[in-house]
Parts: structure tokens; C-alpha cells; sequence
């Protein structure tokens, strides 16, 4: 039994250890905003916090996350920065297929954790880990900048 | 400090002062198997006075989309027009997915078939969707006329509420679900003049917008059943090859394996989870017989296609006498051009949840084919297609993988459950490896071009040769659309060149010995017929001196739709104006293609800088669009930042390749998508239009990659005659 802190509430898992996090998030506790679509951390789909750190969800190990905070897409309107990245999302009409966007909300959420005012070579930097297929990268730019507006 | 890397990348970089977080999201049971389709339980049907409107007493108007919602905003556009005739409140609004069933839900522009490509759905519903709203008004109102026993015309209904002034009775369509229930369904209705829109042609949010960012929106990859079993499984290493034995004993050993079973595609595992299926999916030795596979290389099928370009192939379009064009010109111009095999590498890689039940069988799916992939299961399972339930599920993307011509990965799916007897549901999941590897593409080709140019510099003669593998032929598709042996969608965008030249022959030739499998990407043939004949014509100018939108509107005269959208994005680019230059030792250009698909028009202006090494930076793209009436401006404006985008990937980026038959890539490392320090900036002009509305989720993507070559031509004098782009080609 691995014991895991999942959004704030603490849980157990039976699953071998080397499973990654995602397909515990994913299949085990039917957590499933979190998205496969590497599963080699080229993409950003599986983006998480970590102790508040965005990690790919499909290359750690679950092991490793044990009595560790982690923080997935279903929980992020629990904090302010969550709340207004999704709101921005909202207003812009970011999303096309959706897939990727539960990871480029938890990178963008990352971001504006770190530096409020991003200019577009910081959004660029920093988001450039997360595809998106649908290309929807110059509203996810306008949308990280209204919401570092809306947090100002 | 400026950006923020990610914990567990190669190149670690760390956050500084991460935030605290304070939460207290309560876990779901695991287990618990809600499905949603289009977000939310199913729909009350209080008044449901068509196949496509639901209103429920609580007020909530439940539209229900005969179409897939890729990403392309069509649940949202469908719910525009019903709810615009309803005359209902936008916040009250939302979308489910219909179900397989021809017979109500049919493509109107594909007879009696379900399914959504070709950039049809906002087009063939243009008309039904609004009249469905309009018929379920008329109904609320006529209820509301004899329960208040006051005239039909004197009442109003605006944002779900219906209201009689005179009287000044009022009532919400929730309060009148029950009594217009009874109403009698209208033979006709009567539908808005266009000035009395409140919603179409307005903003109205997309609809999935709160699901899609909350990660409540319901995916394939997100189906979890009761006994539900995973399944990975392992593909042959070449296009048809077979399994000649394998070994199950360590994939056995793997915890959480169920069972091992052999399918005609390969070998599927099937385990409690993915990891674990993955694991022993990993863990299989499979011995194949390569007897009947394709061994070629894409360096081979190339010059194959080079060499079968230098003879006639058979006719698509002939006007006039080119060969005697030729004959007299004083100059001809040549070019070539190479565009390589595709992979539509959706986000979300394929899959397919199927359950066997005692009366049939039910299939979870992101479903773009419902008739095609219903009749599919239903001959392979022996069912009558009714037997066959589908739920159209989201899909992370399709752009074509989805419409697939012969239900490859849905049977697939439907192998396993067999092969388990049905004892239980399976969800087939493709590994990203998986899906870049399964073919399918957009298929390679070779175009051969010549223009005839006249002692006057008048463009005279235009020959364009194609040579590539026909996405149709071989398909349930081939009797519609292939015509004495020409495939439409292996030369549209050539064989329909607007341009006024007298003398002009398309010609094809399809070769049906290469066993790569092929299908629809995201504007089918013009994602190549755009390039080389666009690209090709800034070639011509350059030839004759002539400035590439002035040549284009010579000979646009006839095509006043084409002309008008080259126009609108030559102004808003600046056309004829200097760029700023670039930095030192960068060169600095302006491209423009206009192209016509889908019945929608659209051209793009490219400015680019070029690298003293070669390296291409897309800097800015400048679009008009012509699509009839626009339905939806912001999502018009979406989907042609996504072309773009999606366009630019292949550009710069992507192609698959072959080596003795074997795909040589299979995730994003080496198949790169387009990532947003890439991404320009795009601006899209509409030009207002009152003509019936025409596709747009793919006609943004054919002008750009010709744009892009013509900027970068402009910029260094190079012609590139292939793609993806070689910044070795460029270099300074």
C-alpha cells in the first residue's frame, strides 16, 4: 500500500510502485482530467503540482509522490491562481478538442505562481513543454496575460 | 526568473517560491463509471419536439448534436442555430451527443449516412438545426396561447421566456415544457429574417469551455465500466504482416494481466489497468510472418513517383491545348514539388470501449463514421446495425483519424471482445506509439508543374502532374467518389485551379502497389494541391516580373469570392509596404496564397525571417475568409489560428518515413508538433457575407504552407520544392 495525498485528502493505493502517477490517478482513482498522450514527458496532456512543482504525471513513479502534495486539474479552482487561469480560459475560449488543456492550465497555474507578470517570452519559455494540436497557443498566451490581469 | 521549468524533465530547472495550496476536493468512489456525453446526466424529456431539442422543466435546452465535437466548435455552432429560432437563453444551453441512427441523424450532404468530415456539419444543418429551434417555439408559444387564451401573434419569446404584453403574462419555457409537449408538431415553420439574429453571427461562448477546463469533459480514454478490462496490444512491425507465433508466458507473469489473445491485428493483453497491460504488452515475443508486408522505403516510393511522373497519367481537367501552349511558348517554367506522409497525431491517440450485452452490443467513441462504423460491427458481430449502440463520446482531435475509411481501430476493439467472448468490456487503448505507427496518413506525393509563358509574358499553358496512393479507392467511398479511375480527392485544388489560363491539363497517376494505408488529413488534398500550385504560381511571377497579388488577381477575374479574400488579407498585411527589417545577418519576407476548399475561401499573407543558418521563424500571418455567413465570428477566427498552427506544424516539422517498410517515428521526439514559441501571430478578417454558410474547421490550413514558401522565397530568392522545410536549404 502506497499512501498518497491526492487534493488535500490522503489516500491508499495497491499498485505496484513503478507505476506512474497518471495510470494511478487515471485507473485507479478514476481521476481522469489528468491525460495520457506521450507518456514519455514530451507533451504536458499528464501536467500535475507536485508540492506545488509542475511534474509529468506519466513518468514519475507513484512511488516517489508518496506523503507528497499533489495537486491535479480537478482540484486547481481550490486556489486563487486555479480559479482565475480557468476563468481566463473561459472568457477567451481557449480550448478547441479540450485534451491538452487540463495540462497547459496546470503549467499556465505554475507559471503565474512564480512570476505574476509574464511577458509573452516567459509564456512562450515556459509553456513550450505542453502541445497542443489544435494550435490554440495564441489564445492560451491572451488568456495567461488576462489572468495575470485579473490577479493584479 | 522567467519562465518555470518542469520537476522531472531532463533539464531540470526548479520553481522559486512555490505557492502554498489549500484544498479540499473530496475523491470520487473509485469505480464509479459516470459517462457523460456532451457533459452532465441525461437530458429530462419533457418537450422534445424533434430529434435534435430537449427543454426540461428546470428550463435547460438540451440540444443534440448529430455531429462530433473534435475541438472544431461544433456543438456550440449546432446549439447557435437551434437556440437563435428557439429564441433561447444562452446560459441555458447545452449539448449531448445523438446517438447512431441514420434515420434521424443522417449527414444531409451524404444521403443517408451518419458522420462528420468534409467541413459539412455547420453547412448541411444550416436549414434543420433552425428549424427544429423554430418548430419547438412555435410549439411553447401555441401552448402558451391556449392556456392563456390569447392570440399566437401578439406573443413575444426572447431568452427562454415567453410572454404575452397585452396581458403582461409571462412564462419560462421550463413552466410550458409539459403543456407544449401536447401541442401539435407544425408542418411549417417560419425562420428569422437574418437582421433579427441575436445569436448567430454574434459571440456566444463555446459551450464546452467549462468541462474542457475543469477536466470534467468525457473522453474514450475516460470510460471506465464495471469489469471493464484494458487492452494494449502489440502492432506488426510493417503494413501487413502477421502473426506467426508468440509467447505468452512473461506478459502472463505481469500482475494485473487477465488473459492474452491473438487478433488478426496483432496480439492483444488484456489487464485490470493500462500500466499493467502496457507492461505486458512489453513483455510479448512475437514472431511475425513479414511474407506479405510492405518493405519499401520512402526514398523509393519517391522516385517511383518521380519516375512515373515523366508519362501522361490519366486526365482530371483539360481546357484548351496545353501541349500546343507549350509548343509556342517562348518560356517555359518548372518546378517539382515533394510532400511526405503525415500522421494527424491527435492529443488523444485512438480508442475504442466496446461491451457485449445478450441483445447486442454498445460502443463508447470518440465517433466521427456512426453509420460506417455501426454497419462495421454490426456484419462483424452478426447484429442488425440497430443492435449496435453508439455513444459519441469528445474526441482529443481527430483531424481525419477519426473518419476512418474502414473502421480500422474500432474493429480492432471489437477483435478483442470477440476473442474474450464478450465475458467483458474492453476499452482498446493506443499507446502514442501505437497510433504514430498505424499508418494511416496523409498520403506522400509528387507534383510535376510546368507553365507556358507566352513572348508577352502571358501565362498561356499549365500543366500539373500528381502522382500519390488514392485515399478512395478501395473504400465503401470508391463508387461515389472516384470517376474513371481519378480519386476527386487526389487532385481538388488542382483540378479546380480558378486561375484564367487557356490552356490548362491535370493529370494523376494513383499507384495501388504501395501498402502503406492512407486516409484523410485535415483538408485532404488541397493540404498538398495548395502548396504546389500556389507556390508555383509565385514562381510564374517571379518568371514574368509580376507582383504575386497583382498576377493573382489577373487571373482571378472570373472568381470574384477568390479575389476578394486575397484582397482583404493583401491590405490588412500591408502588401506592397517595406517590412521591418530584421536583425543582422536575418532576411526578411512577404508571401500570399489564396485557396478555395470546402467551399470556403480563404487567403493568408506569411511574414517570415530567415536566419543566417536557415532557421525559419513564422512571424505574423494575415487571413480573410469568405464562409458564407458567419455563424460564429470568434470560432471562425479560432479555427483558422488553429490551421495555421496546425498548417505551420507540417511545414517545419512534420513528416513520417519509411526504411524497408518500417515507420521511423513514434512519438513527439521525433515526430514533432508545432509548440508555441513557434506559434505566430495570426489575425483573421471575415468578409461579410449573406451566402449560406460553408466549412471552415479545415480550410485555414491549405494557404499557409505556401504562404510560408513564397515569404521565405521573397526573402531569400529560394524556391523550396519540399516538405517539411530543410533549414539547410536556407543557410546564408
Amino acid at each position: 500500500m502506497i499512501q498518497l495525498n491526492i487534493n488535500g485528502k490522503p489516500c491508499q493505493v495497491d499498485v505496484a510502485p513503478d507505476t506512474p502517477l497518471l495510470w494511478v490517478l487515471r485507473d485507479t482513482l478514476h481521476l481522469t482530467g489528468t491525460k495520457y498522450a506521450c507518456g514519455v514527458a514530451l507533451c504536458g496532456a499528464c501536467t500535475v503540482h507536485v508540492d506545488g512543482v509542475p511534474t509529468r504525471a506519466c513518468v514519475i513513479p507513484v512511488s516517489s509522490v508518496a506523503g507528497r502534495q499533489v495537486i491535479t486539474i480537478e482540484a486547481v479552482d481550490q486556489q486563487r491562481i486555479g480559479q482565475a487561469v480557468q476563468d481566463a480560459w473561459r472568457k477567451l475560449d481557449v480550448v478547441q478538442c479540450g485534451y491538452c488543456q487540463s495540462g497547459q492550465i496546470m503549467s499556465a497555474v505554475a507559471l503565474l505562481a512564480a512570476n505574476r507578470q509574464p511577458t509573452d517570452a516567459d509564456i512562450d519559455e515556459t509553456m513550450a513543454g505542453n502541445l497542443c494540436r489544435c494550435a490554440t497557443y495564441q489564445r492560451i498566451r491572451a488568456a495567461i496575460h488576462e489572468a495575470a490581469r485579473a490577479l493584479a | 526568473m522567467t519562465g518555470i521549468g518542469i520537476a522531472n524533465l531532463s533539464r531540470r530547472r526548479f520553481l522559486r517560491g512555490s505557492a502554498g495550496l489549500t484544498l479540499g476536493f473530496v475523491l470520487p468512489a473509485a469505480g464509479a463509471a459516470a459517462v457523460r456525453a456532451g457533459g452532465g446526466p441525461p437530458a429530462a424529456a419533457t418537450f422534445a419536439p424533434n430529434a435534435f431539442l430537449r427543454i426540461g422543466t428546470d428550463n435547460t435546452v438540451t440540444v443534440l448534436s448529430k455531429h462530433l465535437e473534435m475541438g472544431q466548435g461544433t456543438y456550440t455552432g449546432l446549439a447557435t442555430l437551434l437556440a437563435e429560432e428557439l429564441d433561447a437563453d444562452w446560459q441555458t444551453v447545452r449539448v449531448e451527443g445523438a446517438p447512431a441512427d441514420a434515420r434521424r441523424y443522417n449527414n444531409l450532404f451524404w444521403g443517408d449516412a451518419q458522420g462528420t468530415g468534409g467541413s459539412t456539419a455547420m453547412a448541411n444543418s444550416w436549414e434543420q438545426m433552425r428549424k427544429a429551434g423554430a418548430t419547438g417555439r412555435a410549439m411553447l408559444v401555441s401552448a402558451a396561447a391556449r392556456e392563456w387564451q390569447v392570440a399566437a401573434a401578439e406573443i413575444v419569446v426572447r431568452e427562454s421566456v415567453v410572454s404575452h404584453p397585452p396581458s403582461r403574462r409571462r412564462a419560462t419555457f421550463g413552466q410550458l415544457a409539459r403543456a407544449a409537449a401536447a401541442e401539435q408538431v407544425p408542418a411549417r415553420v417560419f425562420l428569422k429574417d437574418p437582421s433579427n439574429f441575436r445569436l448567430i453571427g454574434k459571440r456566444a461562448n463555446r459551450l464546452d469551455s467549462v468541462d474542457k477546463t475543469s477536466g470534467k469533459a468525457q473522453f474514450t480514454q475516460d470510460v471506465f465500466l464495471p469489469g471493464m478490462l484494458v487492452a494494449v496490444v502489440a502492432h506488426p512491425p510493417r503494413f501487413g504482416a502477421t502473426v506467426k507465433s508468440f509467447d505468452v508466458a512473461r506478459a502472463r507473469a505481469v500482475k494485473g494481466v487477465v488473459d492474452v489473445v491473438q487478433i488478426p491485428q496483432g496480439v492483444a493483453v488484456l489487464a485490470i489497468d493500462t500500466w499493467s497491460a502496457k507492461k505486458g504488452r512489453d513483455l510479448l515475443t512475437v514472431v511475425w510472418d513479414e511474407s506479405n508486408a510492405c518493405k519499401l522505403g520512402s526514398a523509393e516510393i519517391l522516385a517511383r513517383y518521380r519516375e512515373l511522373a515523366r508519362t501522361p497519367g490519366q486526365v482530371a481537367r483539360r481546357t484548351g491545348d496545353a501541349e500546343a501552349a507549350f509548343a509556342r511558348a517562348a518560356r517555359v517554367v518548372r518546378a517539382s514539388y515533394d510532400v511526405p506522409y503525415l500522421a494527424h497525431a491527435a492529443m488523444e491517440p485512438m480508442n475504442c470501449v466496446i461491451r457485449l450485452s445478450a441483445d447486442g452490443c454498445e460502443v463508447w467513441n470518440g465517433e466521427q463514421m456512426q453509420t460506417g462504423d455501426q454497419h462495421a460491427l454490426a456484419r462483424f458481430f452478426g447484429l442488425r446495425p440497430e443492435q449496435v449502440r453508439i455513444h459519441t463520446l469528445y474526441a482529443g482531435g481527430s483531424f481525419g483519424r477519426r473518419a476512418s475509411k474502414d473502421s480500422d481501430y474500432v474493429l480492432e476493439a471489437a477483435a478483442i471482445v470477440r476473442a474474450i467472448d464478450g465475458r467483458a468490456p474492453v476499452k482498446l487503448v493506443w499507446l502514442r506509439e501505437d497510433d504514430m505507427r498505424a499508418g494511416y496518413y496523409r498520403p506522400l506525393f509528387h507534383h510535376s508543374l510546368a507553365a507556358a509563358i507566352d513572348a508577352d509574358g502571358q501565362l498561356t499553358g499549365w500543366r500539373h502532374r500528381l502522382v500519390g496512393q488514392s485515399i478512395l479507392i478501395g473504400s465503401p467511398f470508391e463508387k461515389a467518389m472516384v470517376r474513371n479511375g481519378i480519386d476527386a480527392v487526389s487532385v481538388e485544388g488542382a483540378a479546380n485551379l480558378p486561375y484564367a489560363v487557356p490552356n490548362l491539363t491535370v493529370d494523376l497517376h494513383t499507384p495501388t502497389d504501395i501498402g502503406v494505408p492512407v486516409l484523410w488529413w485535415r483538408s485532404v488534398g488541397s493540404s498538398h494541391t495548395a502548396l504546389s500550385s500556389e507556390a508555383f504560381l509565385d514562381q510564374v511571377a517571379a518568371a514574368v516580373g509580376k507582383d504575386p497579388v497583382a498576377l493573382r488577381l489577373e487571373l482571378l477575374a472570373g472568381h470574384p469570392r477568390h479575389a476578394g479574400v486575397l484582397k482583404l488579407a493583401a491590405e490588412k498585411a500591408g502588401w506592397g509596404t517595406p517590412l521591418q527589417p530584421g536583425m543582422a545577418g536575418e532576411r526578411r519576407g512577404r508571401g500570399v496564397a489564396v485557396h478555395e476548399s470546402f467551399h470556403s475561401y480563404v487567403a493568408e499573407v506569411a511574414e517570415v525571417t530567415v536566419a543566417r543558418d536557415g532557421g525559419v521563424r513564422v512571424d505574423r500571418i494575415v487571413a480573410a475568409v469568405d464562409c458564407g455567413i458567419a455563424i460564429n465570428p470568434d470560432n471562425i477566427r479560432a479555427q483558422v489560428e488553429g490551421g495555421v498552427g496546425f498548417a505551420l506544424s507540417a511545414v517545419l516539422h512534420g513528416e513520417v518515413t519509411l526504411k524497408e517498410g518500417q515507420v521511423e517515428q513514434d512519438n513527439f521526439g521525433n515526430y514533432p508538433l508545432l509548440r508555441i514559441n513557434e506559434m505566430p501571430l495570426v489575425e483573421v478578417y471575415i468578409v461579410p457575407s449573406a451566402a449560406p454558410p460553408t466549412g471552415i474547421g479545415e480550410p485555414g490550413v491549405p494557404p499557409l504552407a505556401p504562404a510560408v514558401v513564397n515569404a521565405i522565397l521573397a526573402a531569400t530568392g529560394k524556391a523550396l520544392t519540399r516538405l517539411p522545410l530543410r533549414t539547410a536549404e536556407l543557410a546564408a
